[in-house]
């Protein structure tokens, strides 16, 4: 009886390391946290042209110009857009009922939110977040946006996205896509 | 010739048949297991195994692996980092079922090719309805589909984990960080532990693994993604080869949606503990009493 116990006792009891500096890393020296990175869009607004590689295109006309190049105040190029011409045609506002205006500074080179207060493109986080209320908090907070590089800042940097690394800030439904790596367990008899 | 010496001689000669006779004993062995050396049969227990034995089998895993794949790889053993007990949480709000994650997986843990081998299977779920058994992970249409969400599973690092529990040789256990880890040299492939697992996270190689030299990754370790011997059971290890050393797992970075958040549970600035201490979370089986590192969320 006492050796069915100890067998019991054996075979409830963990296998421990033989050498027990094997059981964890050494510490490592506690370095200077490193930096999060957040991925930022230019400056200035950038508006490419439709089919820009197009070899039988005008070549009078630009292949991308700053919003501000045409909108501003004093427009550094002249750039004369017949009505109904489809000029921006590579803008397709998806983006509940918003407009130009609700995002856009009057002359087109910097942002503007509701109350006034003006960003850099750069700064299109700001924008957002004017409505995006809980997102853009979540988002400060690491549960929203995606991350690479390194959990432990003592040992590398992180990179962030920001919000028009995944969203096109004037469609920004994230849309379907096909999915790729399909399962082919054996059960499934496809392989 | 004095005692001390006829002694002497007669261990001596005792131990050398003794030697010749175990060998000769295990050699049926090693033919019947063709893929079993005699020193992968004679190997110790991962945690019985001094540092020096311990390098002495990364090496033999390496050359095996330049032998059999023609890949020069490096095999490490990562060991815990004091004060970490890693969680990881992802957000089945923004999750489009993409399966990168899956693919992501594949690339990394250097699994088989032909069988599209991953840790995490993606399951389409109908909106209203958490039933596992109405989900399909077969789906072959655009995602994320109207009606529809998505809720990749792998393996959860269980507290209290059935797994474990299971396997009768102690080939699997959890370590100091959480991580359930398998020593894939011990594990005899009874799969006890893939029956018991709530979740089905584990897998087993039916077949011996099948990659071409230029796609195995190189950065391996022992206890995760080196390539695993035909008749064993694996499974995740939230990518311990990176986690260890403070990276993010592999299949995080390959989020297009950002769903994953993967960090230090003791860590009361870091980004899991926010979602834990702010947004609803919830366990897969919270009724089985696993108690899981993986938690689910949703936006608020």
């Amino acid at each position: 009886m006492s050796s069915l116990v100890l067998l019991l006792a054996l075979v409830a009891c963990d296998r421990g390391y033989s050498d027990p500096s094997r059981e964890l890393a050494p510490a490592a020296p506690a370095g200077e946290p490193q930096a999060i990175t957040i991925r930022k869009p230019p400056a200035v607004g950038v508006w490419k042209a439709p089919l820009s590689d197009d070899p039988d295109r005008d070549p009078d006309l630009p292949e991308s110009a700053t919003c501000g190049t045409c909108h501003g105040p004093e427009p550094e190029l002249e750039i004369v857009v017949e009505p109904g011409e489809p000029f921006h045609t590579n803008i397709e506002v998806e983006h509940g009922t918003l407009t130009c205006d609700h995002c856009h500074d009057k002359d087109r080179t910097l942002l503007r939110e509701a109350n006034g207060t003006k960003h850099d493109f750069s700064e299109v986080a700001q924008l957002c977040a004017q409505c995006h209320g809980p997102t853009a908090k979540a988002y400060e907070n690491g549960a929203h946006g995606g991350m690479n590089g390194y959990w432990d800042l003592s040992q590398g940097p992180r990179t962030k996205n920001n919000c028009v690394d995944c969203h096109p800030a004037h469609a920004p439904d994230f849309g379907q896509v096909m999915p790729v790596h399909p399962p082919r367990d054996r059960h499934m008899g496809n392989h | 010739m004095d005692d001390t010496s006829r002694r002497t001689a007669m261990k001596l000669g005792g131990a050398t048949l003794g030697a010749a006779a175990f060998a000769r004993s295990i050699a049926p062995l090693t033919e019947w297991v063709p893929t079993l050396s005699s020193e992968e049969f004679l190997q110790k227990h991962y945690k019985e195994l001094s540092r020096e034995e311990m390098e002495t089998v990364l090496r033999r895993v390496e050359a095996m692996t330049l032998e059999e794949y023609g890949a020069e790889v490096t095999v490490q053993d990562i060991r815990p980092m004091d004060g970490v007990q890693f969680g990881y949480a992802l957000n089945l709000s923004t999750c489009v079922g993409c399966r990168k994650c899956a693919e992501a997986c594949h690339n990394e843990n250097n699994h088989d090719r032909s069988t599209n081998q991953s840790y995490i299977r993606v399951l389409e779920m109908t909106k209203g309805s958490v039933s596992l058994d109405l989900s399909s992970v077969e789906y072959d249409h655009a995602v994320p589909a109207e009606d529809k969400y998505y809720m990749p599973v792998q393996c959860h690092q269980c507290d209290n984990a059935p797994c474990v529990t299971a396997c009768p040789i102690e080939a699997t256990w959890k370590e100091a960080d959480g991580i359930v880890v398998v020593d894939y040299d011990w594990c005899i492939g009874c799969r006890y532990c893939e029956a018991a697992c709530p979740y089905h996270a584990r897998r087993f190689n039916f077949t011996k693994p099948e990659i071409p030299a230029e796609e195995i990754n190189p950065d391996q370790a022992y206890l995760s993604n080196r390539i695993r011997p035909v008749g064993v059971v694996e499974k995740c290890t939230f990518c311990l080869h990176r986690t260890r050393v403070g990276r993010l797992p592999a299949c995080l970075e390959a989020c297009p949606a950002g769903s994953r958040v993967f960090g230090n549970l003791l860590d009361p600035k870091s980004e899991i503990r926010w979602i834990i201490e702010n947004t609803r979370v919830f366990v897969l089986k919270e009724d089985v009493g696993t108690q899981p590192r993986f938690f689910y969320f949703f936006d608020s």
